[in-house]
Order: C-alpha cells, then sequence, then structure tokens
C-alpha cells in the first residue's frame, strides 16, 4: 500500500505554514509588549499564573494594559469589565469583515476564530496577503496566522510575569510605533491602488482625530470606522 | 477573587463582541449597500488605528511616532515585505531616542 497523504492533507498542512508564516510578524510584535505587559501586572499584585490567564482568556492588548491599570488603581469589578467591553467594541465591527470571509467555514470553526480577532489579527487577515487573499481564506491558514499572533502575547506574558525578561520603556514605545508600522504596511499597498479605499482610510483617520476631540478613544475609533466605512456605500460603484 | 472576577468578566465581555457576528452574519443575504460597507471597513479600521494613536505613543513626543509613522509609509510604498516595514519604523525610533530625546 503507497502511504502517500492525500492532496487535502498537503494543500491543509502547507496551509497552516502559511499561515504561521504571515503571523510572525505579529508575534515578534506583540512579544515584547506582552512581557511589558506582564511586568506590569505582576507589579500591579496579581500573580503569574493571572497575569498569564488573563493573557490567555482575554488576549486584548490595550485592555488589558488598561484593566491592569484601574486595578492598580483601586478600581471596582464592574467598573473594569465596562470599561474593557467600551475598549473593545470595535472589535464588534471588524469580526463583522473577519466573519465575511468566514462564510463557508462551520459554525465551529467560525466561533472558535472569531476569539483571536484582535486589531492586528484582522488587518492582516483583510488586507493582508495581496493578491492571494481571496485563496488563503482556509480554517487553517487562518487558525496558523491567529495562534502564532496568540503565542506571541501568551508567551510574553509570561516570560513578563516571572521577571525574566525586562523590556525598558523605550523599547516598549519602539515596538508599539512597530505594530503601527504593520498597520500602515498593510494599509498603503491596498490604498494606492484604489483611489476610493485611500479617501475612505484618510477620512476615518480626520474623522477619529475630530471625534477624539469631545469624547473617549475608544468610541472615536468604533464611530470613525462605522461612518467612514459608510462612504464605500457611495464611493464604490461596482456590484460586491 | 477579586482579581479572578476581573478576569473572567473581562474575558467575556471581550469574546461576546468578536463572537456575534459569527452567530447571524450568514443568516442573512446582505443588499449591495451593506457589502460596500462591510467591504470598506478594513480601510475605514486601519485609518481609525493609524491616526492619531500613532502620535500618541510616547505622550510628550509626537515627532517620535510621527518618524516611525512617515517611515512605515515611504517603505511600504516600496512593497517590501511587511516584517521590513515594521523593522524599519523600529529602527528609526531607535534611532531617534539615542540621539535626541
Amino acid at each position: 500500500m503507497e502511504s502517500k497523504p492525500s492532496d487535502l492533507e498537503i494543500k491543509s498542512s502547507s496551509q497552516l505554514v502559511q499561515g504561521i508564516q504571515a503571523g510572525l510578524p505579529i508575534f515578534l510584535g506583540y512579544f515584547p509588549i506582552a512581557i511589558a505587559f506582564g511586568t506590569l501586572a505582576v507589579q500591579a499584585q496579581l500573580n503569574w499564573t493571572e497575569a498569564v490567564l488573563m493573557s490567555l482568556i482575554v488576549f486584548a492588548g490595550a485592555s488589558q494594559f488598561v484593566g491592569v491599570s484601574m486595578f492598580l488603581a483601586g478600581a471596582g469589578v464592574a467598573q473594569i469589565i465596562a470599561t474593557t467591553f467600551f475598549l473593545n467594541l470595535r472589535h464588534l465591527i471588524m469580526s463583522l469583515a473577519v466573519n465575511d470571509q468566514m462564510r463557508h467555514f462551520s459554525g465551529g470553526w467560525k466561533g472558535f476564530l472569531s476569539f483571536f480577532i484582535t486589531d492586528e489579527t484582522f488587518a492582516l487577515l483583510t488586507l493582508g496577503g495581496g493578491d492571494h487573499r481571496s485563496e488563503r481564506r482556509t480554517p487553517t491558514y487562518m487558525a496558523g496566522l491567529m495562534i502564532t499572533a496568540y503565542l506571541g502575547w501568551v508567551t510574553g506574558t509570561a516570560v513578563g510575569g516571572l521577571g525574566a525578561g525586562f523590556i525598558p520603556a523605550d523599547i516598549t514605545t519602539a515596538m508599539t510605533v512597530g505594530l503601527y508600522g504593520l498597520f500602515i504596511g498593510l494599509l498603503v499597498p491596498p490604498a494606492r491602488k484604489s483611489l476610493n479605499f485611500a479617501i475612505i482610510a484618510v477620512s476615518s483617520m480626520i474623522l477619529n482625530w475630530a471625534l477624539g476631540l469631545f469624547m473617549d478613544a475608544g468610541w472615536a475609533i468604533v464611530l470613525a470606522t462605522i461612518f467612514a466605512a459608510g462612504l464605500g456605500i457611495i464611493l464604490i460603484k461596482e456590484d460586491v | 477573587m477579586k482579581v479572578l472576577l476581573v478576569i473572567v468578566g473581562m474575558a467575556l465581555v471581550t469574546y461576546i463582541p468578536r463572537l456575534l457576528p459569527a452567530l447571524f452574519l450568514d443568516r442573512f443575504q446582505f443588499p449591495a449597500w451593506f457589502r460596500k460597507w462591510l467591504q470598506s471597513i478594513p480601510y475605514a479600521a486601519l485609518g481609525a488605528l493609524i491616526f492619531p494613536g500613532v502620535l500618541l505613543v510616547e505622550k510628550d513626543q509626537p515627532l517620535l511616532g510621527l518618524a516611525g509613522g512617515l517611515m512605515a509609509f515611504f517603505l511600504s510604498l516600496l512593497n517590501l515585505h511587511i516584517t521590513l516595514v515594521m523593522a524599519g519604523s523600529i529602527s528609526i525610533v531607535i534611532l531617534l531616542q539615542y540621539f535626541f530625546f
């Protein structure tokens, strides 16, 4: 008997590898920032397992920093949870776009993969991959990408929580700029090819800045995204 | 105890918004305008995530974030791999921190 793996298996293992490769930039971006988070969490009197547990089941950078800082400042449970909720509402909009690509996946895959939606995984899944984007919309590819990002966040938290890695504030700043570099690097190439999408992106920047003058940054991002994407309804001519 | 309550509560309110679209999105056939809106979300979301956030990375030094952002912008015009774009913006910030800030 030949023991050749079926075409399907070959395809799915190479999709996994491609997904992991695509997720590596996020792994590298998350890791040092997660070390900083783990360090902060332990300073805020969380123990190591609590810090790692938070990264394991919350997996949302900004709200974890805010949550731990509020905890340190003595904020109440409900207050911290409510803040987290509003801070992460933008993921609802991002999840709409990601789930639109997962229409043909089973319910289980959709529920599982949706857990891993962050600003960065959303950005890579919707705009990364250049012209081969649609071929890569498989559960294994997406799982490889998202779990790679997740492991960067969780292992970084573990290292920081153990006090094993100290990341100077300057490096955290530089790495945070690196994640903005990820956003910019993903946005610019497709926006150059389509004036409509460039207009939508720039309008969203201006709107977000203006809204941020008189409301919370979390809300400003949500509203700017909803309204600037609304421009697409007018600008995009062809049927999609 | 309070810590565990906070962690589990945060986990729930973070997962629910992520999960909701998975539960209902494919039950409806959406009109063309909604599909255009969906298609535009990545561009709008990234625009809002980038600006003005990139200027606030170091609160007193908006020029630091600006330099990193501009570097990423110019490198991405060259169609470089995303890792190189990130490395470029990180490097310029580290250099500026070392020499000026």
